[in-house]
């Protein structure tokens, strides 16, 4: 491994893990309308980070280099701005920025790095702002505090790179605008703005979990940076609700899971095959903890109840021993409160553990969710499993479609080994 | 409510000195900050700037651009700010809160002219 490479690895981490604070802080200093400004000075930054630390070496604190040398930026960039109007100076907060004679102490004042968790919780906020559209803001916080790239997003939503950047355009567009000022929440705003944040955190959450980037199949840092944001919204006292616990137990309880889910090639186990004394009982124990301080309140999430199902499976000592029974009704509870077809296809699964081929063929022929399910590889894979014994050829052709749609190198390992294997679970 | 022009003459030498020091310059420049975040909390505030010692001139018809007569240190300007004031009498209040006086500096005050007939 030489030092270039280290150092893009190294460089590529801190992006992700501190591009976002970067953003919320200069955020305070040239507003969202200027969120442009911001990401060029993020983005300048890392770029001299890469050009400097081969030469001299990677600083002691490589982060608080980051955050001086963004800062520096900033200033020069205001001192360039100075008679702009694409700052707003008028505001009471930015009115000493103009003059040289306070420009730096006042940067200094704005550029509090005790405060940098609070700021980047107010810019979870005004990115889910209620009029802006769902996925305009999920594709925001990944892009500007999660230091995605547009093409990992794209993967994520399944869309193309080109919406992307037109969600991107949208909301930067909605903020130049209407000059949105990062703040927590009213009171009696907090449940719906919690719900899309939480949103955006499982996502990524997800994103790492399932891994559909071919060859970068677990991709930790996602895991961590999720259940970090998660973190700061539990520990936050403006935040702390019980479907943030709830949440941040779903995630503990599925991360546990991970060292037994891939084995040393790389391929995924299936539950049924996994190694259950690699399960972490940290994450097991930490997510129990999480659960009980969810369970205050009159609300149950959907995340307290795909908590209490990746909870069953914790518990179970064998695959054998799975309480299939519960999960089934913990399904039934989730298609109640939140009807679609992912959660309506997992449940098929289940209705296949517990009731066999026959039974879920005919819910599958029932349910109006088809057009959807033919969009995802899972539901193939699904009735490949349903045929594998039955009828192999149909199986095998099922699995090479699934096979086709999946972009995971990892899912694709496993659907090859069924298919040459023409045996499902 | 009127406008007053506030000009900065010497104060430098002190400031240069400082200049040495990062912590000093630092401390001093914690000074301008005080007394303008103060006006701008007032809503007082309308801009300043420092100037630098480098310049020209230029006179007459003839349009004449000379690198002076800069008079030296004390009486030259080192920068301005604009404030709003009820009265003269409040605009040199405020002048008092400036840092340059510390150093051996001038300001002066001066209402800003409304040339309506």
């Amino acid at each position: 491994m030489n030092a270039s490479f280290t150092i893009s690895k190294l460089t590529d981490q801190l992006f992700r893990h501190e591009a976002g604070k970067m953003v919320a802080l200069l955020t305070k200093i040239f507003g969202t309308e200027n969120l442009d400004i911001s990401e060029d000075v993020v983005q300048d930054t890392f770029i001299n980070a890469m050009q400097v630390w081969p030469l001299k070496g990677v600083p002691d604190n490589p982060s608080g280099w980051l955050f001086r040398v963004a800062k520096n930026k900033a200033i020069d960039v205001l001192r360039r701005n100075k008679f702009s109007r694409q700052i707003d100076f008028n505001d009471p907060e930015r009115t000493l920025l103009q003059s040289e004679y306070t420009l730096t102490a006042a940067v200094e004042k704005l550029w509090r790095d005790d405060e940098i968790q609070d700021d980047l919780l107010r810019m979870m906020f005004a990115c889910c702002h209620p009029d802006i559209a769902e996925e305009n803001q999920i594709t925001l916080i990944l892009k500007t505090l999660c230091g995605f790239s547009t093409s990992e997003i794209a993967k994520a939503f399944l869309t193309s790179e080109d919406t992307v950047s037109k969600r991107l355009y949208r909301t930067k567009n909605f903020f130049r605008e209407k000059k949105i000022k990062p703040e927590f929440p009213a009171p009696a705003q907090l449940k719906y703005s919690i719900e899309a944040v939480l949103k955006a955190i499982y996502l990524i959450f997800n994103e790492g979990y399932n891994a559909t980037h071919a060859n970068d199949l677990i991709r930790k840092d996602l895991l961590d940076q999720a259940m970090y944001l998660c973190k700061l919204l539990a520990e936050n006292a403006n935040t702390r609700l019980p479907e943030v616990f709830a949440a941040m137990a779903l995630m503990c309880f599925h991360s546990s899971r991970i060292n037994g889910r891939i084995n040393e090639q790389g391929e995924i186990v299936l539950l049924a095959q996994q190694d259950r004394s690699k399960w972490n009982r940290q994450l097991i124990e930490e997510g129990n903890a999480f659960m009980n301080k969810a369970a205050y309140g009159d609300v149950i999430s959907s995340y307290h109840i795909e908590a209490a199902i990746a909870y069953e499976h914790c518990i179970a000592e064998t695959f054998e021993q799975t309480n299939w029974q519960n999960i089934l009704a913990y399904y039934d509870m989730l298609v109640a409160v939140h009807p679609n077809a992912v959660v309506m296809l997992h449940r098929l699964t289940v209705i296949y553990k517990v009731f066999g081929a026959a039974k879920t063929l005919e819910e599958m022929d029932a349910a109006v969710y088809k057009k959807d399910w033919e969009k995802n590889y899972l539901y193939y894979a699904l009735l490949g499993d349903i045929y594998a014994k039955t009828a192999p050829e149909r199986s095998k052709e099922y699995y090479q479609i699934a096979f086709n749609m999946t972009q995971s190198s990892a899912e694709k390992n496993l659907l090859q080994k069924k298919m040459n294997d023409r045996g499902g679970i | 409510m009127a406008e007053y022009l506030l000009i900065f003459r010497g104060g430098d030498a002190a400031r240069e000195e400082e200049q040495q020091s990062p912590e000093r310059w630092q401390a001093h420049m914690e000074k301008w900050m005080q007394w303008m975040g103060a006006l701008t909390e007032q809503g007082k505030f309308v801009g300043a700037q420092p100037l630098k010692v480098a310049g020209r001139v230029v006179t007459g018809t003839g349009k004449v651009v000379t690198d002076g007569p800069f008079v030296e240190g004390k009486e030259m300007v080192g920068g301005y700010l604009i404030c709003k004031a009820e009265s003269l009498e409040e605009a040199v209040e405020i002048s008092k809160g400036c840092p340059v006086l510390e150093h051996d500096g001038i300001v002066e005050v001066r209402e800003i002219n409304s040339l309506a007939h």
